[in-house]
């Protein structure tokens, strides 16, 4: 379950890790929120069940890297950014309801 | 002391008239509020507020745009002569474009904008921000889902905003029956300015009010304003209270004859002079004539022709012998030609107030006032009037409007009801007698002065403008060449007249010549007479003394007693 902890470095550093679609997850919080926190523990749950070995996750804490939230024109606290594969894909809230994700992420079909 | 402090402190905008309107500027370290519909001059405002506020008063300003990229926006305002380029490299302003692509973003859970807070924190941390735009923050509500939160967010975010202590403009597009289509007035109840874009007869004209100010009096009036080059200005209708100081020195109106008939000084300096008249009856020429004076003077006029070039009314004048070219080319008489409907009545109290302000003139004129009126917009016209005339007495200026009347209205109607801002009314008229069209010119009014309460014809000759005393006879007043032939008439009576006065008087003469001649022969006459009579008087004298003495002797032969010969000879 703990195969693929969060990396903080920069995930493109690493090369892809498989021929099918690799995930490039960038998720914003501020502190420890309880959002953030949820955030983050909803978010592995969803992505060692659907996305197990092909997905590079980086949590971005804004409250260290306030600088950062321009670049992905980040508004709201927790967001998700689907950074790869194109499009670009947002969601926002503590990613709570696994369903919407899974369409936000695209991955409801290949479930 | 208490006083004084109850007002709020304020952060001056140094937009020319709105700090005046506000008493001060906007609340310091609070939100405003600033809204209208779409293309009212909201962001315009917002920059202006901000670019000053880094330029002018040193407080730098983060720019936080939701609709316009910050490509767009340097451009836009770059027209206005802001350079957000410089002012954001030498970080005195932010600028973030802050944007979310609905389609792309999907709701899963709880979440709030603590993301927009520090990017907002940030911004403000990095530069020392005091003062904060968000322009237009309302877009939020169209790319997030979740109202309930961005509602309780937004109340945050506006009191997080003043616990910063930042000065902020939100701007807001119009809703329908609210100020606001998301009714943010809820949220930020210090300051709301509301802006406004009409049209009326074509013409647009801008205006700002400012519904509320907490803590602060302030305008509560509809201001128009208006963007042009430099950007935003708000003119207050009437700034100026009924202070100024009146000048009792007099100018000359250009036209001997009239200054006699304004009480022999001509017009007050300083004052406001309406020439109104029917058409062709000499309006202009008598402004013209007012401008010439005044260069003659050395002193500077700026005349506003609105229906005629500059160098149409110069070729029309040289008809009436006046050269205008030479005061032109000196700097002293300045043309500004504009047709009304070029502009919205407050841009053209704009124009007219930087070219006053730039050219610094004596005297200006206005010719004519009124094609300003398109339609029914006399009132806006006479505020218009009212601000001109304001602006002229803080410069100090002597004004000249012409006002042409047509045919069918009657005098007052053709006034604009402006006739109570005028201190020295003239009319040109019109006399039609025998045939002819004459002019004439009569004062109807002229505060403080005394002035003469006839009529004068008026001629436009070849060597200017002259001024002639009417014929009134028991037939009314006669003009033109009713009256040089009643003059000629006058004039043959009165030869005749002379004549037999002459005539009379050489008869007397000749009686008393002939009388005289008539005296002096009687006297020649009286004079031999008398001569004749004192020589026989002496005759007979002298024969009475004979015979008295020979009688004597008689007597003294006949030796007789003296007295008794004496009786005897008595007695004989």
């Amino acid at each position: 379950m703990k195969a693929n902890p969060t990396q903080p470095a920069s995930p493109e550093a690493r090369p892809a890790i498989a021929k099918s679609v690799t995930y490039i997850l960038r998720l914003y919080v501020a502190g420890k929120t309880p959002n953030s926190i949820a955030a983050i523990t909803n978010l592995k749950k969803i992505c060692n069940e659907h996305l197990a070995g092909r997905y590079q996750l980086q949590v971005v804490d804004l409250l260290e890297n306030p600088q950062l939230a321009r670049g992905d024109q980040i508004l709201a606290i927790p967001t998700l950014v689907r950074k790869l594969p194109l499009p670009v894909r947002k969601i926002i809230g503590d990613l709570s309801n696994t369903e919407r994700v899974l369409v936000g992420l695209d991955l409801r079909n290949k479930t | 002391m208490e006083k004084s402090r109850k007002q709020i402190p304020k952060s001056p905008t140094g937009i020319q008239g709105l700090d005046e309107i506000t008493g001060g500027g906007l609340p310091k370290g609070r939100p405003t509020l600033i809204c209208g519909s779409a293309g009212c001059g909201k962001t315009l405002l917002a920059m202006e507020f901000l670019v000053r506020g880094a330029t002018q008063f040193n407080e730098p300003g983060v720019f936080m745009a939701f609709e316009e990229t910050v490509k767009d926006l340097t451009k836009n305002v770059a027209s206005l002569g802001f350079d957000l380029k410089d002012l954001v490299a030498r970080k005195k302003i932010v600028l973030d474009f802050v944007y979310l692509e609905p389609s792309e973003i999907k709701e899963s859970g709880e979440y709030d904008l603590e993301g927009l807070f520090i990017r907002l924190g940030h911004a403000i941390d990095s530069i020392g921000a005091k003062r904060v735009v968000l322009d237009t923050i309302e877009s939020l509500f169209t790319s997030l889902p979740n109202q309930l939160i961005l509602r309780a967010e937004l109340r945050r975010l506006f009191r997080w905003l003043k616990d910063k202590g930042v000065t902020t403009i939100i701007t807001g597009e119009r809703g329908e029956s609210t100020l606001t289509r998301q009714g943010l007035e809820e949220y930020v109840s210090d300051c709301v300015i509301v802006l406004d874009h009409r049209v009326n007869d074509q013409i647009s004209s801008r205006r700002l009010r400012v519904v509320k100010y907490r803590g602060s009096t302030h305008g509560t009036n509809e201001y128009p304003f208006l963007i042009d080059e430099d950007g935003i200005s708000v003119l207050p209708v009437t700034s100026l209270g009924l202070q100024q100081i009146a000048s009792t020195a007099r100018i000359s109106s250009g036209i001997p004859r009239l200054d006699a008939m304004l009480g022999g000084a001509g017009f007050y300096k300083g004052s406001a002079v309406l020439v109104s008249g029917t058409a062709g009856t000499g309006k202009t020429s008598v402004a013209v004539l007012f401008a010439v004076a005044a260069c003659q003077r050395g002193e500077r006029a700026l005349y506003f022709a609105f229906e005629e070039s500059p160098s149409q009314i110069i070729r029309n004048m040289r008809s009436i012998g006046i050269d205008l070219e030479p005061w032109v080319q000196k700097g002293l008489l300045q043309f500004q030609a504009n047709r009304p409907t070029f502009a919205g009545l407050e841009m053209h109290v704009m124009t007219i107030s930087k070219a006053v302000k730039t050219f610094k003139p004596q005297v200006v004129l206005f010719d004519p006032l009124t094609s300003f009126i398109i339609g029914d917009n006399q009132n806006e016209v006479k505020m218009m009037v009212m601000r001109i005339l304001d602006l002229m007495k803080i410069y100090k200026c002597t004004t000249l409007f012409t006002s042409l009347i047509l045919g069918s209205t009657s005098v007052e109607q053709g006034q604009l009801h402006i006739a109570s801002l005028i201190d020295t009314w003239l009319l040109l008229d019109d006399i039609e007698i025998g045939g002819e069209r004459n002019r004439c010119i009569y004062i109807l009014k002229s505060r403080g002065m005394a002035h003469t309460n006839q009529i004068r014809e008026f001629l436009l000759t070849d060597h200017g403008v002259e001024l002639r005393d009417v014929y009134i006879g028991p037939s009314g007043v006669l003009t033109g060449s009713a009256r040089l032939v009643q003059e000629a008439q006058e004039k043959a009576v009165q030869t005749l007249r002379e004549q037999e006065v002459e005539s009379r008087q050489l008869e007397l003469e000749r009686k008393r010549t002939v009388l005289e001649a008539q005296i002096a022969a009687l006297r020649a006459e009286f004079a031999v007479q008398e001569i004749a009579s004192i020589k026989i008087i002496g005759q007979e004298q002298a024969q009475e003394a004979q015979l008295a003495q020979e009688r004597t002797d008689m007597g003294l032969s006949r030796k007789a007693d003296a007295t008794s010969n004496k009786q005897k000879g008595d007695a004989k």
